[in-house]
């Protein structure tokens, strides 16, 4: 099993807190999962030191979490392996749905054109963890520790204690912010006794990895009641080095041990390519899940990230994608909260607006869940007179549910917000998730994404980058003196030289003025991690100045 | 008007920012309105269900189409 990937053994290193003595860090992470390790990279590159815990040495095993949404990969640019992740993996944008042997609906995650990363790509957990451990190690301020596995947490003074266990025996930490990322089964979370409520969903289903070579396009493929595998779903997914994944619902009655017999599983495999298609079993799991989530993600000095904290129905992509988002969502604001630039009440907001994503999460998986697994008779029978009449009527189509895939929350109703003043169309509203535009700095080609993020940024429109006052200049760079700096970028249609000290940018293809209904003095506030702040139809330091009060918990 | 088949769910008021999503509110809605009832009571919801929608409709021929489509293929 597993020929395609070998499997990389991280050192356990005795850590020093062996030879006695507790040391106060001001974070500690516990999982070097995805989201663990994005938390790890996305603080440590702000400068804040942390130390990352892990209880194995090795990273995922299976392929496990496979699709990555272009929001995922736009975080991942942020923190370094966004380049690694995309070029090993396989990009996709089209997802199609058959039901018995027809196609009967099509969908493009990527309507608009102009954005520098795909829809989605699928790439091997393995790949993404091992693309993440690289770049922690890169970074001198994350102490990464492998085998140390966490026993005790006492959370409920100032800070939290922590005790490791390690192959040379126990040691104790203590952290000024613990952030738990330490999956579904999270035994901090059990630790801590924590609640996680929601539901059940009595399905099974196998996954299987198969090696072939195949020229399937790079699609997603979902069969429902399909004649090789009839009453029941599958789904087909490309992933790298000719590894394809492939999901069978196989109903809640199955025996997992029994499904997951390779005798067993090939059968289902020759049903679905036919007899002739030469194949290897890489890897088979045969699982099912659950829609919950905690109350609340922040309890005192402990932040709970990810699956630790919220988890929902593959169905979407919407687990991993989810996790990343919730570090971007944190690790701004810890990083304020740790210079002393925000109030511990920023971290409140990190619940707010998670729990806010997480609902919506596990709202649209729930429903992908109800569509492919109808509870009763009469549910399916709706099912499938949506599905007889997808193929001929476009309302029909918009119903069928496969799974609704992961795109970010607009974060609407957060308290971070300033509301708008003025008239805007369009979706680039406060709370928005910033979309992506071709823009042209001098003169290389790049994307409007890869210029903000990881700080408060300033999109000011103008005619003509050469021609701003330079009373006009002194105000903007003014802002970037401020304790918690904006930089202004100014937006133009027009090429031209950018006043010194400032970025300018310019929107060659229109497409920052379409998105974002851009006219001449426009500006939009936008916060570390992508979303909109607040605009205005002119710049007026004061007014930023009080958004940005009022993004960072200082208002 | 002849029949609408272009998907056409809405709630005044709400504002969408993806496709799928008032579809969706629907068609939960629907499979709620059938929660814990027999199969032999959600036949009589929906056939209620169809006269309350074809009055609102009321225009016979948007409704005879509607019958004919829905007999296709069944």
């Amino acid at each position: 099993m597993l020929s395609t990937y070998r499997y990389p053994k991280y050192e356990y290193v005795p850590p020093p807190e062996l030879k006695g003595g507790i040391v106060r860090h001001p974070v500690v992470i516990v999982g070097a999962g995805p989201v663990g390790l994005a938390a790890a990279i996305e603080l440590a590159q702000s400068g804040v030191p942390v130390v990352l815990l892990d209880d194995d040495d090795t990273v995922s095993i299976g392929s496990r979490g496979v699709c990555y949404a272009k929001r995922a990969l736009e975080v991942l640019d942020r923190i370094g392996i966004g380049d690694a992740c995309v070029s090993k993996g396989v990009s996709w944008n089209v997802g199609r749905t058959f039901f018995r042997d027809e196609e009967v609906y099509n969908f493009n995650l990527l309507p608009q054109p102009d954005h520098k990363r795909p829809g989605m790509i699928n790439l091997q957990q393995y790949y993404l963890e091992e693309f993440g451990i690289n770049r922690a190690r890169e970074l001198p301020n994350v102490d990464l520790r492998f085998m140390n596995k966490v026993v005790s947490v006492n959370a409920e003074g100032k800070f939290a204690k922590i005790m490791v266990e390690t192959p040379d025996g126990p040691y104790t930490i203590e952290a000024d912010w613990l952030i738990v990322a330490d999956g579904a089964r999270s035994s901090i979370r059990r630790m801590m006794n924590l609640e996680i409520e929601g539901k059940i969903f009595m399905d099974r289903f196998l996954i299987a990895d198969v090696v072939m070579k195949a020229d399937f396009p790079a699609e997603r493929w979902f069969w429902f009641d399909p004649p090789f595998h009839p009453g029941q779903s599958v789904l087909l997914h490309r992933q790298a080095d000719n590894v394809y994944r492939i999901d069978f619902q196989l109903g809640w009655q199955a025996d997992p041990e029994e499904e997951k017999k390779p005798e067993n599983v090939i059968p289902r495999i020759k049903a679905m390519l036919g007899d002739d298609r030469e194949f290897e079993l890489e890897w088979v799991s045969v699982y099912t899940f659950q829609c919950r989530r905690m109350q609340q993600f922040r309890h005192g000095r402990v932040l709970f990230v990810g699956d630790a904290a919220h988890q929902v129905s593959p169905f979407g992509a919407r687990g991993a994608n989810s996790g990343i988002q919730d570090t971007d969502n944190l690790c701004w604001k810890l990083k304020l909260v740790l210079d002393g630039k925000a109030p511990d009440s920023l971290l409140d907001t990190y619940s707010e607006e998670r729990v806010f994503a997480a609902d919506e999460n596990i709202l649209n998986s729930t429903r992908s869940t109800d569509f492919i697994t109808p509870k009763s008779k009469t549910s399916l029978t709706f099912r499938n007179a949506v599905l007889a009449l997808a193929r001929d009527h476009a309302f029909a189509r918009a119903l069928v549910n496969s799974g609704r895939l992961s795109v970010p929350s607009f974060l609407t109703g957060s308290s971070l917000n300033t509301p708008d003043t003025a008239e805007f169309t369009g979706d680039m509203l406060p709370g928005a998730p910033m979309d992506d535009a071709p823009v042209r700095e001098k003169v290389a080609n790049r994307w409007l994404l890869d210029y903000v993020g990881n700080r408060f940024v300033a999109l000011v429109y103008v005619a003509d980058p050469a021609a701003v006052d330079p009373a006009q200049v002194a105000v903007f760079k003014g802002l970037a003196e401020e304790p918690v700096p904006v930089e202004v970028i100014l937006v133009s249609p027009k090429a031209g030289a950018a006043p010194e000290g400032l970025h300018a940018l310019e929107d060659y293809a229109g497409r920052f003025a379409e998105r974002y209904d851009a006219k001449f003095g426009t500006a939009y506030l936008i916060r570390p991690d992508q979303h909109v702040a607040g605009r205005w139809r002119a710049f007026d330091a004061g007014r930023v100045r009080a958004a940005l009060a009022r993004a960072t918990g200082n208002a | 008007m002849p029949l609408n088949l272009k998907p056409n769910f809405a709630e005044p008021g709400k504002r969408y920012f993806r496709a799928y999503t008032p579809g969706d509110d629907f068609y939960e809605a629907l499979i709620e309105t059938h929660r814990d009832l027999s199969d032999e009571q959600s036949a009589m919801v929906n056939a209620k269900l169809v006269l309350l929608l074809a009055n609102h409709i009321g225009d016979m021929s948007v409704l005879r189409e509607a019958m004919k489509l829905a007999r296709e293929g069944v």
